[in-house]
């Protein structure tokens, strides 16, 4: 038997069904390299050892009993911004640093109802907004390949774990690429599904028309699993669509022969560091091999997708963060002397610089004035962008391209530059401005540091997603790859 | 003064009769102890997520299908972004450019009794703020949020009114179909059915608007009458002493009568709205609209229409007695029961029922005295039993005894003296006593004869049926037998 922490969630679930080890042993096994490894990587902002072995015995008496759900027993962790009972919920600010959630998220709820046993919260740029970790109240992730570089962001504190084998699967949210483009800045899968598939009940919203829960995990089988516990309509958000959950798993091994692939060209493009083009070429070449059929797509408004996003998230964020007044919960300022101070100095101190400047970004192009100039000018492209890809998915089944421009970059590195920051997300963002299902697999390494490649598919194409994926994982190892120092 | 032509919009809140909120599963009694209705979702919890009441956009079709209004096929709920403490959110959740509701209207009778029709702009979807709280919190405000999340329908109408009259009529006619269709208790102390009135004067004649204020929750007809009367004279005072009228947000005082200056448009809030991404479009269907067609009761007009040509009432009585739905109720079921005399009951039911309701401050709801029992006291009238005359105090001791009209009557030995032998005899006895008056008015001092006819009904104790007296004592005064 290898060793505990090198088997993907599905195996775990299997192994824990067949009694080839427990649950409790599982856990501790896994708690073990969260302590061990926080003082490197960071990736936790709460760890919650006694529930989660608490958890775990319950989860072994049912699986002793012969119950439980499909997740009976397996750790996971769940990004800080996904509300659970009795446990903090930062959302990587100080605003939230004493929060204590008195329910569960949906998408919680759910895992726990399979089984899962929740080892803590994983760190994040503060309210998901970023993308390298670097805007956290809790200080950076580091990425496990090099210490030195960002795991991505806004999900890298729940990437780093799964990268480094802390869990074998970790909630995450996608608003502009931070489930993928973490997921290949630390050489693991990350999903995206369709906006709607996931209930955002007990998501802390950063952009509400754009945010959607997902899954970082190994593979692309564990995956299947995980969403398969998580996805469904919930009466509780009237954007979540009331449609049946497919079994991801036992679709993952359609056939691949005859995949129409089309290679979305606007990716390819000058900002794409020749040695990540040329392992997103060799992967399509794997694709090619396993009978898919590749040719050339434009999506001609999809170069817009950065500006759209800066104008239509930060919106959103401007009236989401709103609630954070010091009046009901979270941080209050000592002794404010009137309402105007209260509000001044409690957000002032509780929110960092990143989200302050989106809040005003997004309070100015919703401003009297600059509205239609800005707002309602964005939503025009975004539809614009929405049915360019509609069109393409008339001649394709997927579209495939880099997931990032580049590997992991050194932390500090954009700090200073937004744009530049912002310009990471680019081949990510137009999946979530048309709420389309994406996912990010490793495809191989440049320079020893894991390269991304992203699939995106018509809406609630999830399984067909994940069986292209699955193919791809079956004929290649790259998903195996543990980061020395981890393995 | 004379040439200065008033122009007035009014903006109702009208609180719906959901049992929960509009977004959350809280009940939205009134009256609770503070903050305990108010879930995560009104508390504005991080990660929690609106639903639409189903039950309050039927209401709002409701009340479109009854001014005539179109439905939108789609309409669209916006944030409507500010910050003050009694909003958890830091924003209210309201619909801005596509609202439910558009272009219907309603007509309204002026004092002269001329229809006047009003047009309404539209009338949307919110939901309600909570409450802040100063009273008895030295140097702290308190906040309820028991109110917040409540489902209120804003009814905005066109700049119609021409008079703080004509204003209060419209908001009455309002505040009576609300109820008809259930959909709003009415309650205006509770602040259920509540008002902002724009205002604002132009030269009679001129077509451009003069600049409004808008006066911020109203409460009571009485004080939207004297509220926009006083802007009203402000504002003619301003611009006759060279002045310019300033568009801002005023709030009346109902203890001093006058209105004062809230915020000017300087000040006020860029609300920022845009749809709020939480909630999908309302779709509303032509099944939707006729499921809730069904529902629609008879209405106020139409109602008044019908009493008009089934009892045969003046336009006035009938528009009187259709005010509430109650009252109309209660007016059939005398009508149904005494069916003789449908004026009469009119009569009877706006006369001394509404005035003994009134110095109790009673609804008809919870009159003392059921429509039977009024309509046995009519049938005594109509039957000649009793005078009328006699019949007020009869009324008067049913009020207070709770008994029938027949019980009264005998009791007090009431009834009516309608025997022609038994009145003349008491008239031949007056006559006999009073030779003087008798002499004078046989002399041509017409006059004494209402001396007679009391000195008789005196003397009956007031049961003489006064026709048969009248007539008697004409020709036995004349001499004639």
């Amino acid at each position: 038997m290898s060793e505990l922490h090198h088997m993907g969630l599905a195996e775990l679930a299997a192994g824990l069904r067949a009694r080839r080890f427990s649950s409790f042993e599982l856990t501790e096994t896994f708690l073990k390299r969260i302590e061990a490894s926080q003082g490197a990587l960071n990736a936790f902002i709460s760890v919650t050892r006694e529930a989660a072995l608490a958890q775990a015995a319950a989860a072994d008496r049912a699986l002793a009993a012969g119950t439980g759900g499909a997740l009976e027993g397996v750790p996971v962790a769940h990004k800080d911004l996904f509300c659970t009972k009795g446990v903090r919920t930062t959302c990587g600010s100080r605003m939230l640093d004493k929060f204590v959630s008195p329910y569960d998220a949906t998408v919680v709820a759910k895992l726990k109802s399979a089984g899962a046993v929740m080892l803590g919260k994983t760190n994040m740029d503060e309210f998901a907004m970023g993308s390298s970790n670097e805007t956290s109240y809790y200080g950076p992730v580091r990425n496990p390949w090099d210490p030195r570089l960002v795991p991505g962001g806004s999900s890298g504190g729940s990437a780093a774990a799964v990268a480094a084998r802390l869990v074998p699967g970790a909630t995450a949210t996608d608003t502009g690429g931070s489930i993928r483009q973490p997921a290949a800045l630390c050489g693991i899968t990350g999903l995206k599904p369709t906006y709607g598939r996931v209930s955002r009940y007990g998501m802390v919203a950063f952009a509400s028309s754009l945010d959607q829960g997902g899954v970082l995990t190994a593979s692309a089988a564990d995956a299947a699993l995980m969403l398969r516990e998580m996805a469904g309509f919930d009466p509780n958000d009237s954007t979540s669509v009331e449609r049946e959950v497919p079994d991801y798993v036992a679709e993952l091994d359609a056939p691949l022969a005859g995949l129409r692939v089309g290679l979305l060209q606007e990716f390819f493009d000058k900002g794409l560091e020749p040695g990540n083009e040329q392992r997103i070429r060799a992967a399509l070449k794997v694709f090619e091999s396993l009978g898919a059929r590749l040719s050339e797509v434009s999506l001609p408004n999809l170069p817009l997708s950065v500006p759209v996003y800066y104008v239509v998230a930060p919106a959103e964020c401007s009236s989401n963060l709103a609630r954070f007044d010091g009046v009901r919960y979270g941080h209050r300022c000592e002794k404010p002397r009137d309402l105007t101070d209260l509000y001044r100095r409690t957000r002032g101190e509780g929110f960092g610089a990143e989200v302050k400047r989106r809040i005003m970004t997004g309070t100015y192009v919703l401003s009297a004035g600059y509205y239609d100039a800005y707002y309602l000018k964005a939503q025009r492209v975004r539809q614009l962008i929405s049915a360019d890809f509609t069109r393409a998915f008339t001649g394709v089944d997927v579209l495939m391209g880099p997931t990032t421009p580049t590997p992991a970059f050194p932390i500090g590195a954009k700090t200073s530059d937004p744009i530049t920051m912002y310009l990471n997300d680019i081949y990510t963002i137009g999946a979530n401005l048309a709420g389309l299902p994406a996912v990010s697999i490793p495809c191989g390494f440049v320079s020893e540091l894991p390269v991304g490649l992203q699939i995106v598919g018509p809406h609630f194409s999830e399984a067909r997603l994940l069986a292209a994926a699955h193919a791809f994982q079956r004929a290649t190892d790259w998903h195996r790859r543990i980061p020395a120092g981890y393995a | 003064m004379s040439d200065w032509e008033t122009v007035i919009g009014l903006e109702i809140h009208a609180q719906l009769a959901t049992r929960s909120k509009i977004f959350s599963g809280s009940a939205t009694a009134y009256g609770a102890p503070a903050n305990s209705q108010a879930n995560l979702v009104d508390l504005g919890y991080p990660g929690v997520l609106p639903v639409l009441n189903g039950a309050a956009v039927r209401m709002a079709v409701k009340l479109g299908l009854a001014i005539n209004a179109t439905i939108a096929p789609l309409s669209v709920f916006a944030r409507k972004n500010y910050f003050y403490p009694d909003l958890p959110k830091g924003y209210q959740i309201s619909q801005y450019e596509l609202p439910i509701v558009a272009h219907g209207a309603l007509d309204i009778v002026l004092d002269d009794g001329k229809v006047k029709r009003i047009g309404i702009t539209r009338a949307h979807l919110e939901e309600d703020a909570g409450k802040s709280l100063h009273e008895g919190l030295p140097g702290v405000t308190g906040v309820d949020l028991n109110r917040a999340g409540t489902p209120l329908v804003e009814i905005v109408s066109e700049p119609d009114l021409r008079s703080a009259r004509e204003a209060v009529a419209y908001m009455k006619k309002v505040h009576t179909l609300v109820r008809y269709l259930e959909i709003c208790d009415g309650n205006m102390q509770e602040g259920s059915f509540r008002c902002d009135a724009n205002v604002s004067v132009r030269h009679a004649g001129e077509h451009r608007f003069g600049t409004r204020a808008e006066i911020k929750n109203l409460n009571s007809f009485r004080f939207v009458e004297r509220a926009i009367n006083y802007e009203v004279a402000r504002q003619i005072d301003v611009l006759e002493g060279g002045g310019k009228v300033v568009q801002e947000t005023r709030l009346y005082d109902p203890d001093k009568g006058e209105t004062r200056s809230m915020r000017s448009k300087e000040e006020a809030n860029d609300y920022r709205y845009f749809p709020d991404p939480d909630l999908l479009p309302v779709a509303i269907d032509a099944a939707l609209i006729e499921s809730v067609r069904a529902t629609l009761p008879e209405l106020p007009d139409q109602k008044a229409a019908r009493f008009v040509s089934q009892y045969a009432l003046p336009g006035y009585d009938a528009q009187v007695l259709t005010a509430s739905r109650e009252l109309a109720d209660y007016y059939e079921a005398v009508t149904r029961a005494a069916p003789a005399d449908p004026k009469l009951a009119a009569n009877w039911v706006m006369g001394e029922l509404a005035a003994a309701l009134n110095k109790e401050s009673l609804e008809i709801g919870s009159s003392r005295m059921t429509a039977e029992r009024l309509a046995g006291l009519l049938k005594r009238i109509s039957d000649q039993t009793i005078s009328g005359k006699l019949a007020k105090e009869v009324f008067e001791a049913m009020w207070s005894g709770g008994t029938e009209a027949d019980a009264v009557i005998t009791a007090r030995g009431l009834r009516q003296i309608t025997d022609s032998a038994a009145i003349e005899r008491v008239i031949d006895e007056v006559m006999q006593k009073n030779p003087g008056q008798l002499a004078e008015y046989r002399a041509g001092k017409d006059k004494l004869f209402g001396f007679f006819v009391g000195q008789v009904m005196k003397a009956t104790g007031g049961k003489a049926n006064p026709a048969q007296l009248n007539e008697l004592l004409k020709r036995k005064l004349g001499g004639s037998a």
